[in-house]
């Protein structure tokens, strides 16, 4: 039967780099007026797919059909001049133009003087108010929430007509409401005809949207299945490939007690910043996990940053094993056996150009200083140990790690930190961006090495993630502290979120 | 697909077939270039003059080569090179026994040690103050030649000192010394940067200068002293000048040097961003360098129009360089032309295998 529907239809594409083989085998049909999901863990090759479908990557084998004919990309400009437009997570408008410039840059109104702004502004005015949206088109585009940017570059797409709209990660900083005017939007384009796939790690708004989803595992294609015809439980273990009882099999962590009757590993006292996060004490004794918990910016990352000295304190003392430490600077932390683990990865983690082995002896070699160079037989028992204790994949020491799926990345950095054995680990926003099931692994982890006496701070914007694996929580917010809770087995998210609530009434 | 092994093997094989076919080139017009005689236990040629002229370019490219791997640059190599050869022939000028070996060996190592410490106070600037490199450079570019006049009272110190002399002139198993001093550079700078982990945290650095302070990595120090090592060489390569001309030319020593040097260093394939870096790669751009100097004098190009020469050279091997136009040079050849199914279409990085 030939569906005449039938938008992009990808046939067994694959696309290999160093050491990945990031699809195999794939196929992937899109249908006009349909909302199509694109499920799977971080690392199943959803980016892949999606970079296929819009020419930033040539595939290596497979066909690309989009509207009955052959395409070969190889370019972005190709896959939009047959019609796939893109809403990337970061929004490519240019933001000191106003939003009518926005939508119709390309296709201005012209009149016998060059462009009639006039008009272009009431055309821009017109494609808006047909996704429904009221926004004044003269106005900077910069003076909008992301939120609105994002549905501004969504209605380019309806005026350059594109049939396929691609939407990666279009949720992640929205909020609610927003997420609402999104949807209808959405709903409004699948009226028009208009094929979206999207990618989401919220499955709430999965299911709240799509029509259909595509489920990818390590590459390959698990299935595609019509929204009603799996439900949640499913789905995941779909995604995982195992049933999910991964995340509850790590149970409590945090119901063993910790010995504090020793000194503790660290101990800050009045440690602050102007600016940053007023004075904080603080102590961590061995084989403990402290959780930071607290909003967005409610100073988290910053304390986690004094402590290790990558930002220097103004006031405060810290203690190492009731030694007085002056930590100034990431090098010191690191000689009093700290790790610190940023929350971003890319930016202040990976050395992305430098291979998985390069990465993980990174720290020991830092250490070392450079004349003292860890030897290639040490570097490559290190390297073999670590990846196949933490499961890194693929397990290629010579991968370049900015190949690495972010879950993957994460254990890279773990490792890096666990072959200078440390005794006090500060891991900011660990799991952020990463599937269930290296989620799961991470969780474990940390708890594993907590029980053998490591001691740990664990920042995390999930409270059950918090709960599950500290045994004392401190909690955060405008930049101070609040409270510290002991995490008994009552102890539970609405706790958490009572006392922040609590003390943003008073 | 292998896309690194491919780009590494690129890396270095284009700059070695720039290389090659240089010489070709010169071969087909001039068979006498790639012959080598022996007169009186010394070997003569063309080849010979290219090992021996490149000597101070390839010191000063080697140290290139590591500041941009930090993402720096040093463009002070060449008044450097002017201060070492003033303080040296002073010193050598002011002695009475110019022809001591104690006074050239202190000579050497005052003019060495000078630029050394001008090295360092470039690091200074660039890991401690933070200024950026380009800026913080610039700065000696431009005084160091003061500098370098100061030294020699304003003047073209002149010397008759032959120890200092057989620096550039001696030959030692039939090559010429200058030879054996690049080689040593090449020898112990490849060791140290690839036995140490100075290489690895170098490259960390440059990479992801973020990453590698939080990981522990000291990377002021690093950089600090890789300045300081390129003002070392660039001293080494204004001692081998000074003794080829006999003179302390504050004015003519090293002159655009600076600029040689990073294109023998982009010319073997490391890239001005930063982070990795090849050693091996600079030496061949060292050699395609040195070869298009003397291709120019050969064919008989005017003196006033060599840098247009060069230029043209130099464009054509960055060219051929750039994956846009490799992309291109492999889309013009027929069999790659659009498949059909199953398709195996050509994309950038691979292209070029």
């Amino acid at each position: 039967m030939v569906d005449n529907n039938v938008v992009v239809e990808m046939r067994d594409i694959s696309i290999e780099f160093p050491g990945v083989k990031a699809l195999d085998g794939v196929d992937f049909t899109l249908r006009s007026g349909e909302i199509h999901s694109l499920l799977g863990e971080n690392g199943a090759g959803k980016s892949t797919l999606i970079k296929a479908l819009t020419g930033v990557y040539p595939i290596d084998s497979g066909t690309i059909n989009v509207a009955g004919a052959h395409r070969t990309f190889t370019g972005t400009a190709d896959a939009q001049a047959a019609g796939v437009a893109t809403v990337y997570q970061e929004v490519n408008l240019l933001a000191n133009l106003s939003v009518g410039e926005n939508v119709m840059l390309g296709n201005e109104a012209r009149g016998p003087l060059g462009i009639n702004w006039k008009k272009t502004h009431e055309r821009a005015s017109t494609y808006l108010a047909e996704l429904g949206l009221d926004i004044d088109p003269r106005s900077p585009l910069a003076s909008h929430s992301l939120a609105v940017q994002q549905l501004v570059a969504i209605s380019r797409a309806v005026v350059v007509d594109c049939r396929l709209l691609v939407l990666d990660e279009p949720t992640s900083s929205l909020d609610r409401s927003e997420v609402e005017q999104l949807f209808a939007v959405m709903r409004r384009l699948r009226e028009r005809g208009v094929a979206i796939l999207f990618v989401s790690h919220f499955l709430d708004q999965v299911y709240e949207i799509s029509d259909r989803m595509t489920i990818l595992r390590n590459g390959k294609l698990e299935g595609e299945y019509a929204v009603d015809a799996l439900d949640r439980q499913q789905l995941i273990a779909k995604m995982l490939g195992r049933e999910l009882a991964e995340l509850d099999s790590i149970g409590r962590a945090a119901s063993r007690t910790v010995d504090r009757s020793g000194a503790p590993i660290l101990s800050v006292l009045g440690l602050g910043r102007k600016g940053s996060i007023e004075p904080i004490d603080l102590d961590v004794y061995d084989g403990e996990v402290v959780g930071l918990a607290g909003l967005l910016g409610s100073g988290r990352t910053e304390l986690a940053r004094l402590i290790y000295g990558a930002d220097r304190a103004d006031h405060g003392t810290t203690t190492v094993r009731g030694v007085s430490a002056h930590l100034t600077s990431p090098r010191h932390a690191v000689d009093k056996r700290i790790a610190f683990s940023s929350e971003d990865r890319r930016a202040e983690g990976i050395i992305g150009d430098l291979t998985v082995a390069e990465n993980i002896v990174l720290g020991v070699q830092a250490k070392r200083g450079w004349l003292r160079r860890v030897g290639t037989a040490q570097q490559d028992a290190l390297t073999e140990q670590y990846i196949a204790s933490l499961g890194i994949r693929p397990n290629n020491p010579n991968a370049l790690v900015r190949n690495l799926s972010g879950g993957n990345q994460q254990k890279v950095l773990l490792a890096r930190w666990l072959a200078t054995a440390p005794q006090l680990l500060i891991l900011d926003e660990p799991t952020r961006g990463i599937d269930i099931g290296a989620k799961a692994e991470i969780q474990r982890l940390v708890a594993d090495l907590a029980e053998k006496g490591l001691g740990v701070i664990f920042i995390s914007s999930e409270l059950d993630e918090v709960l599950r694996l500290s045994q004392r929580i401190v909690v955060l917010r405008d930049r101070r502290k609040i409270g510290e809770l002991e995490n008994t087995a009552e102890t539970g998210v609405d706790d958490i979120v009572a006392l922040i609530a609590k003390e943003g009434a008073a | 697909m292998t896309k690194l092994k491919n780009a590494l093997k690129n890396r270095i094989m284009w700059p070695i077939g720039a290389l090659v076919a240089l010489i070709a080139i010169n071969f087909i017009s001039r068979p006498s270039f790639l012959s080598i005689t022996v007169q009186n236990g010394q070997f003569y040629g063309s080849l010979i003059d290219i090992l021996r002229n490149s000597a101070p370019l390839m010191l000063v490219a080697l140290g290139m080569c590591l500041v941009i791997g930090t993402r720096g640059i040093d463009l002070s190599v060449g008044a450097q090179m002017a201060i070492s050869g003033a303080v040296a022939l002073t010193i050598i000028a002011d002695s009475p026994a110019p022809d001591s070996l104690g006074t050239v060996m202190v000579a050497i190592l005052a003019g060495v040690a000078l630029t050394l410490v001008f090295g360092l106070w470039n690091g200074f600037l660039v890991s401690v103050v933070g200024i950026q490199p380009i800026i913080a450079t610039l700065v000696l570019m431009l005084a160091g030649r003061g500098i370098a006049l100061l030294i020699t009272g304003g003047f073209i110190t002149t010397i008759n000192s032959t120890p200092y002399k057989a620096i550039a002139g001696g030959n030692v198993l039939g090559f010429p010394f200058e030879f054996f001093v690049s080689l040593a550079a090449i020898v112990i700078v490849s060791l140290v940067v690839r036995r140490t982990a100075l290489g690895v945290l170098t490259e960390a650095v440059g990479i992801n200068p973020a990453a590698s302070r939080l990981a522990g990595v000291r990377s002021r120090g690093i950089v600090w002293s890789l300045y300081g090592l390129s003002g070392l060489l660039a001293g080494v390569a204004g001692i081998l000048y000074s003794s080829n001309i006999m003179a302390a030319d504050a004015n003519a020593a090293g002159v655009n040097i600076e600029l040689d040097a990073i294109l023998a260093v982009v010319l073997g394939g490391t890239s001005l961003a930063g982070g990795k870096f090849t050693l091996a790669g600079t030496v061949v751009g060292v050699f395609t360098i040195q070869t298009l100097t003397s291709t120019i004098t050969f064919l008989g190009v005017p003196p006033a129009v060599t840098p247009v020469f060069k230029a043209i050279v130099v464009i054509i091997v960055c060219l051929s360089q750039a994956p846009r136009v490799r992309a291109w040079l492999s889309q013009l050849r027929p069999p790659t032309r659009r498949p059909v199914l199953p398709t195996t279409s050509t994309p950038i990085e691979r292209s070029a295998a």
